[in-house]
């Protein structure tokens, strides 16, 4: 992973200083309300519904063991012992006290961390394939890239008081969006051309929330050399120009949307025009130096699979926890392995501070050292090779780490809802556990196949509900808590905005809800046909009928 | 005399912002920033007059001034909200596309935790809110000693310095 030098530390250093200052000034009435807003949410510091919430950055989901023992200590020291896996792959602690927040932040600068543009209207964590370096299908490993775009981000002076969030994710697989760049601000496709030179399809106005989308292409083939100046000139053009009156309009998808791709693209042209070839242009020498922070680790298995063969001839459950849960690896002799944060009565996504040190642990043992955070909300050990599987999966399954659920049904995208989000109409974690329960038989689960479920509270969308097979979004009506539900959206192969099913449900009536759709496609389905090609197949209105009919 | 930050040093602030009804009248004696529409409409009178600058506001561009930059000692740029940060773009498109090299202020909302940015992105004088201490703003122009990017000071990005 990315090393830092003396000049990375020093900036971390001098923004856990600076953050002091305006914490003591605020404290001591220098500083309004408004005024501290909008630094704390630059750090990472929201107020919730009943504490403050601190987002802590995971650049690109990439974890050290060392970090990992470090938000142990800091759930455990700070908060109440536990810590949220969101959707962005940062890590967010629930009740942190405010006074605390600068000495948080100096904890986590002695491990390279902070909560730097976590929030606020700046350019977010750029995320990507939590499989990222380690995937066979893609064409080039695309962390240096993120890392690439973390430096420029990073304090970037003329993108610090934007229309609104920003957020860039990257992708390099071919005919897949794991990275779900279709619905993000800006979605960076990594390209070859025909000479084999890398390049970057560049999408821009995506987005979930409000109005959800999917983005338009703004740059056909961007040159690797020129992708700073790129980015800078797709956010500027949206820094003088998106609606600054109107929150509800003011992300880069209204712009785009109301200019047309084409004219966005032609105002990008202009502004590329002065930059390109300019001091930003990227060298050999810097990409050169980024990519050797993301060299292959020292493999060493050995070729022969019989053992683990064996044990998956033996074991049913290691067998179906393989099959579920790890993933082809580029290095012959190794998988990556996903640690499902989903199991049932678990809120999806947290985990504690126990939990994190035994998994830094685990990480040291089998994965050199390394952790990713996926945008699913779960935990990948990327490189684990295969003798050390069945040791793991005993490991991971004492630590309730081991349900093989992963892309099922229950393996659900979930934000903190009303529980403990000021923003949310609705409480989420409850209609998770309550599907949870209803589908917790393994075989049933495995049966019904692949199917993601997705759940938020609010139309913010954190829990990505539009690009669920089945989304479910809790709504307000009258002060009371409502579900709507939607189908077909799509975040694997593509991404898709799924389309509302009908009227919106009460609490308890979502889980029976949820049911009638499964059942229905049991009874439609063919040989082997997932959920989301059943539906696209029939269609909406067959589902209408028969939960409202 | 009120007081202004130019250049890193508090000074006396010898220029006065002119807004709403403080122009439908004689224009004051001395150095003066007026608005954009009032610049256009009255240009060749305020260029014999002289010592006139003129501030735009958020939706108004450098563009609007391009063939006008040699007669203005120096543009303010006006900050109805520190959160619009419209006014970053401008600052920069001055000095790196107009290659503007006579002052840029930055008046209105103006606040100590903004000055770094706002310097680097080409702001070299700052009209403090004046419910605010200017001693203590002027400590944010050094709140970092490195930065990634390169800027209106330093165009080299970190991977183009030695």
């Amino acid at each position: 992973m990315y090393v830092y030098q003396e000049h990375d530390q020093r900036l971390l250093e001098e923004r856990v200083a600076q953050y002091r200052d305006q914490t003591r000034r605020y404290l001591a009435g220098e500083l309004s309300e408004d005024e501290f807003l909008a630094l704390r949410l630059q750090n990472g510091l929201y107020v919730q519904r009943y504490a403050p919430m601190m987002r802590i950055a995971v650049p690109y989901g990439l974890l050290s063991s060392a970090q990992l023992r470090r938000l142990a200590h800091i759930t455990r020291t700070y908060d109440k012992g536990f810590c949220h896996v969101s959707t962005r792959q940062n890590i967010q602690l629930n009740w942190p006290a405010l006074e605390d927040v600068p000495d948080i932040l100096a904890e986590l600068a002695e491990v390279q961390m902070h909560g730097i543009q976590t929030s606020g209207n700046c350019i977010r964590n750029t995320t990507t394939d939590e499989l990222a370096g380690v995937n066979p299908k893609e064409i080039e490993d695309p962390r240096p890239w993120c890392e690439i775009i973390r430096q420029w981000s990073t304090f970037n002076p003329e993108f610090a008081y934007l229309p609104r969030k920003f957020k860039i994710a990257v992708n390099a697989v071919p005919d897949e969006d794991p990275a779900i760049i279709g619905v993000h601000d800006i979605g960076v496709q990594i390209v070859h051309n025909d000479a084999g030179e890398t390049g970057f399809e560049v999408w821009a106005g995506g987005g979930l929330g409000r109005t959800p989308m999917t983005g338009a292409v703004i740059g056909e083939f961007v040159p690797w050399q020129h992708l700073l100046s790129y980015l800078e000139a797709i956010l500027r053009v949206y820094n003088k120009y998106g609606n600054r009156d109107n929150k509800y309009k003011a992300r880069i998808k209204i712009l785009v949307k109301a200019l047309g791709a084409d004219k966005y693209r032609e105002l990008v042209a202009e502004e590329f025009a002065e930059l390109k070839d300019g001091p930003m242009t990227l060298t050999d020498e810097e990409v050169q130096r980024i990519k050797q922070c993301f060299t292959a680790p020292a493999y060493n298995s050995s070729a022969d699979n019989s053992e683990l063969e064996a044990q998956l001839a033996d074991n049913k459950a290691f067998n179906r926890w393989y099959h579920t849960n790890t993933h082809a690896h580029k290095e012959a002799g190794y998988r990556a392995v996903t640690l499902t944060l989903k199991k049932t009565s678990r809120v999806p996504g947290d985990i504690t501070h126990d939990q994190l040190d035994a998994v830094a642990d685990l990480a040291d043992q089998y994965s050199f050292g390394e952790i990713r955070n996926s945008h699913q909300q779960n935990m990948v050990l990327a490189d684990v090779a295969n003798s050390d599987l069945f040791t793991l999966w005993q490991k991971l399954d004492a630590l309730g780490f081991a349900t093989p659920n992963l892309g099922l049904l229950t393996d659900m995208v979930c934000c903190p809802g009303g529980d403990l989000c000021a923003l949310a109409n609705a409480k989420s974690i409850p209609i998770a556990e309550s599907i949870q329960h209803r589908f917790s038989d393994l075989d049933y689960l495995h049966d019904l196949g692949t199917l993601d479920l997705n759940i938020s509270g609010c139309m913010n969308a954190c829990g990505h509900h539009h690009i669920g097979h089945i989304g479910i979004l809790g709504v307000d009506k009258k002060g009371k808590e409502f579900y709507q539900i939607t189908l077909g959206g799509r975040g694997d192969q593509f991404t898709r905005v799924g389309e509302k099913l009908g009227p919106s449900f009460e609490a308890d009536e979502v889980t029976d809800v949820i049911q009638k759709i499964i059942d229905l496609y049991v009874e439609k389905r063919h040989e082997n046909e997932p959920f989301i090609d059943t539906y696209e197949r029939i269609g909406m209105d067959t589902f209408k009928e028969r939960i409202y009919g | 005399m009120d007081k202004v930050i130019i250049d890193g040093a508090i000074v006396d602030n010898l220029w006065r912002r002119l807004e709403g009804e403080s122009l439908e009248n004689a224009l004051p004696e001395g150095k003066i920033i007026v608005p954009l529409a009032y610049w256009q409409a009255n240009r060749d009178t305020l260029i014999a007059r002289g010592e006139v600058a003129v501030w735009l506001a958020p939706g108004e561009e450098p563009r609007d001034l391009e063939d006008d930059l040699q007669q203005l000692p120096l543009i303010a740029i006006h900050f109805p909200a520190f959160k619009d940060g419209r006014g970053y773009s401008y600052a920069r498109e001055l000095r790196t596309r107009y290659g503007f090299k006579g002052e840029i202020r930055a008046t209105g909302d103006v606040l100590r935790d903004q000055l770094f940015y706002l310097q680097r992105c080409g702001f070299n004088a700052f009209e403090i809110r004046s419910d605010r201490s200017i001693e203590d703003a002027l400590a944010g122009l050094k709140d970092f000693t490195v930065s990634y990017q390169g800027d209106v000071m330093d165009p080299r990005p970190i991977y183009r310095r030695a």
